[in-house]
């Protein structure tokens, strides 16, 4: 049985120093949140856990580089910002703006939109469809979908698997969607999520917890849009909770645009069931530092999944991708697609786990992370980990750094392309092949153009520096 | 129309496409062309040939202006500019072509669109109005059909997934749209079934006029079956060690290369 690179599950390091004096303002905004979650009747049984998990974060402490899978980011920063709950804003005109210029605005579909992590209640709403989709935000859910939502936030809970930062998200997490879709339901149009932040004062913190169940063979299109407003640093935390059932065909699309002053820090955990179909992309476009988990389960027979993702980099912005994609069943697939474009002093960092468990013959699991570097001071990190316990499997990962590859500038330019056509060429090819791979065609075409006005915003995309 | 090689006879009076005067460069510290002479007149079609390493590769590398290439001394007339002060865009749109001996892979490039910007380049640099989609895919079918290419090429990226014959062909189709003044074809030949070449010759033999010339590289002589070449040059070691008529490709394929080697050996 071969077996490579067993690294175990990072251990939360144990904390010998006494805790930080940050910590005080995190007790104390939790008192505070815990006496508005009683207040408003939220159920007995999600204020233990929330008092649970606080705990289980402020034992554990926010991660460290340390920290074997935060070797390259840095999280000082955040746990050096004041600690406040962002408070319920009043959707404002530069709210309404941003709202109606904002990517998806043009795609059809059912939505919801989040202000500072609360529901934004006064837009139209479309949740209750009669397709029997249920949409709602999360402090309503928890009443009306207690059981399913129960066990889903108590499994997370138990696993632990998304860390401190899942724990203290869990802690604080008033809001959030859900969005539960029924067996043999086919929805054609996507399901929006929009998640506006709008900090007052530095510090300000943002919690939501979204939680996605597509019933066995139903069909459906989840996006999660993040976008913002201001300059004050801030934090956005989210967590994803997403089960795809037997035969299920489901495409999740998260959208992470946030404002350059923001620090986002997010975990989609997956769990897909045999025979569903899975396409989770992550375009990881915003904020000053960013940190997306996947970590997905593969737990039944015959399930197909792409985990696809770009990310774009400059000034000195850091975006991290970390993978953990677990082989549990037979006869699955698996592929990451990774590409980043990182220009100025721009970081990117990917991590990308496979594990194979010994039962899970017949995986075919791929993953590549390409990276473009567009100056000589951005800088990439990839690491492949696979650990295989099954002996008949095909796994493969390949990753680059590098820049535009000389060979083909000079063939473009070889046929009349000016230097700057060439390099953009080259450039939005990098970009377009994670692009293409969204089926939604309505969103596709959205972001597409996105990426390529941002792709035009960064300084060195016609020009080399060297 | 067609051309034989007398019918296109040169007329001296004319200003060569491409004058190479004395050209000596290298890669890397090293020097691989030792004083190359060679002009090329409208109409014209010449070959180069010669054994591995001699430097024929380099020697289309430096016309097309490949990065990375030192000229020692010597000059490159093109249509009587300074061929190597130009950019290879700018070159490319005074109409110099490279069929590339390895056309190069564009992941995520449509080569429709690449052909389609490519070829509107090259008509706003020479003042024509710049083609609009449909007028371009008219152009562009007219032009596949005599490659004998699937159409179906021009929806996938460049040159990705193409065979190596079908890699050839569009370069071939590359220079039919882009109509150059003057196409270096760097060993086109090579890895070309029988079938492919006597397309890739027919193509090449359908672009000559009276206005523009060829330079064909090569190390057979079978290209030269097909397109028949007025001037034959041999290059050794960096140097032009002989040029003939057509006849000189014919002996150099019974004879090989050997005894030129020698003689240009005996003769330094």
């Amino acid at each position: 049985m071969p077996a490579v690179c067993m690294n175990s599950i990072s251990t939360i390091p144990r904390r010998d120093d006494a805790e930080p004096p940050q910590f005080g303002a995190v007790r104390t905004a939790f008192a505070q949140f815990e006496s508005h979650a009683l207040a408003g009747g939220e159920p007995d049984w999600l204020i233990s856990l929330r008092r649970r998990e606080l705990t289980r974060f402020l034992e554990a402490g926010y991660p460290t580089r340390r920290d074997e899978d935060w070797r390259h980011t840095s999280l000082e920063a955040v746990s050096a910002l004041p600690f406040t709950i962002a408070d319920s804003a009043d959707p404002d005109d530069r709210f309404g703006q941003l709202l109606a210029g904002s990517t998806f605005s043009s795609v059809s579909g059912r939505r919801l939109v989040f202000l500072n992590g609360h529901l934004i209640t006064a837009l139209p709403r479309a949740e209750q469809s009669n397709d029997g989709v249920y949409l709602a935000g999360l402090a309503r859910a928890v009443r009306e979908k207690s059981e399913i939502l129960r066990a889903r936030l108590m499994a997370d809970s138990e696993n632990g698997s998304d860390g401190s930062l899942g724990a203290l998200n869990l802690a604080f997490a008033r809001e959030g969607a859900v969005v539960i879709v029924p067996a043999n339901t086919v929805v054609d149009e996507p399901i929006i999520l929009v998640f506006v932040s709008s900090p007052r004062i530095a510090g300000e913190r943002t919690h939501v917890r979204n939680v996605i169940v597509a019933g066995p063979n139903s069909r459906a299109t989840v996006i999660e849009h993040y976008i913002g407003l201001g300059t004050e640093p801030s934090v956005t935390s989210s967590v994803t909770e997403l089960h795809a059932g037997q035969g299920a065909v489901l495409e999740h699309l998260k959208l992470q645009d946030e404002a350059r002053s923001v620090f986002h820090l997010a975990t989609l955990q997956a769990r897909l069931e045999s025979s569903s179909n899975v396409n989770c992309h992550s375009f990881a476009l915003g904020s000053r530092l960013a940190r997306q988990n996947v970590l997905a389960t593969l737990a039944g027979e015959g399930i197909e999944a792409v985990f696809n993702g770009l990310y774009l980099g400059d000034a000195d912005r850091l975006i991290d991708h970390y993978l953990s994609v677990d082989h549990v069943a037979p006869g699955c697939t698996s592929h990451e697609f990774f590409n980043g474009v990182l220009d100025d002093k721009a970081t990117g960092v990917f991590y990308g786990r496979i594990r194979v468990r010994q039962h899970a013959q017949k995986t075919d699991a791929k993953q590549t992370n390409k990276n473009l570097l567009l100056s000589d001071d951005a800088a990439a990190h990839t690491r492949p980990q696979l650990e295989i316990y099954a002996d008949d499997v095909k796994c493969t990962h390949g990753a680059t750094i590098g820049q535009l590859d000389p060979e083909g500038l000079f063939y473009l330019r070889s046929r009349g392309l000016p230097i700057a056509t060439a390099r953009r060429m080259l450039i939005h090819a990098f970009a377009g092949e994670i692009i293409e791979r969204v089926s939604c065609r309505a969103a596709r075409d959205v972001l597409d153009r996105l990426v390529w006005e941002r792709v035009e915003r960064t300084r060195h995309v016609a020009e080399s520096n060297q | 129309m067609t051309f034989s090689g007398a019918a296109c006879y040169s007329d001296l009076s004319m200003q060569p496409i491409l004058e190479i005067d004395q050209l000596e460069a290298g890669v890397q510290g090293k020097q691989i062309l030792k004083g190359i002479n060679l002009k090329i007149y409208p109409g014209e079609m010449h070959a180069i040939m010669g054994p591995n390493g001699s430097g024929k590769s380099t020697l289309a590398s430096i016309l097309a202006g490949r990065d990375g290439y030192e000229i020692i001394r010597g000059r490159v007339l093109y249509q009587g500019r300074n061929l190597l002060e130009l950019s290879p865009e700018d070159r490319a749109r005074e109409g110099l072509f490279l069929a590339f001996q390895y056309p190069v892979e564009i992941p995520g490039v449509n080569s429709a669109y690449f052909l389609k910007a490519a070829l509107n380049e090259v008509r706003k640099y020479r003042g024509m109005p710049e083609l609009d989609a449909i007028e371009f895919l008219a152009l562009v079918k007219e032009k596949i059909k005599l490659l004998e290419l699937d159409e179906e090429l021009l929806k996938r990226p460049v040159n990705v997934g193409f065979s190596g014959g079908e890699k050839k062909r569009n370069e071939v189709l590359q220079m039919a749209v882009l109509e150059p003044r003057l196409a270096v074809l760097d060993e086109t030949d090579s890895g070309l079934d029988i079938d492919a070449l006597k397309i890739v010759a027919n193509g090449v033999n359908c672009l000559r006029k009276p206005d523009n010339a060829q330079l064909v590289i090569t190390h057979y002589q079978r290209l030269l079956d097909h397109i028949v070449p007025d001037k034959v040059h041999v290059l050794v070691d960096g140097r032009i060690v002989m040029s003939a008529g057509k006849e000189l490709a014919l002996e150099l394929e019974s004879k090989g290369y050997d005894w030129i080697v020698r003689e240009a050996k005996r003769a330094n």
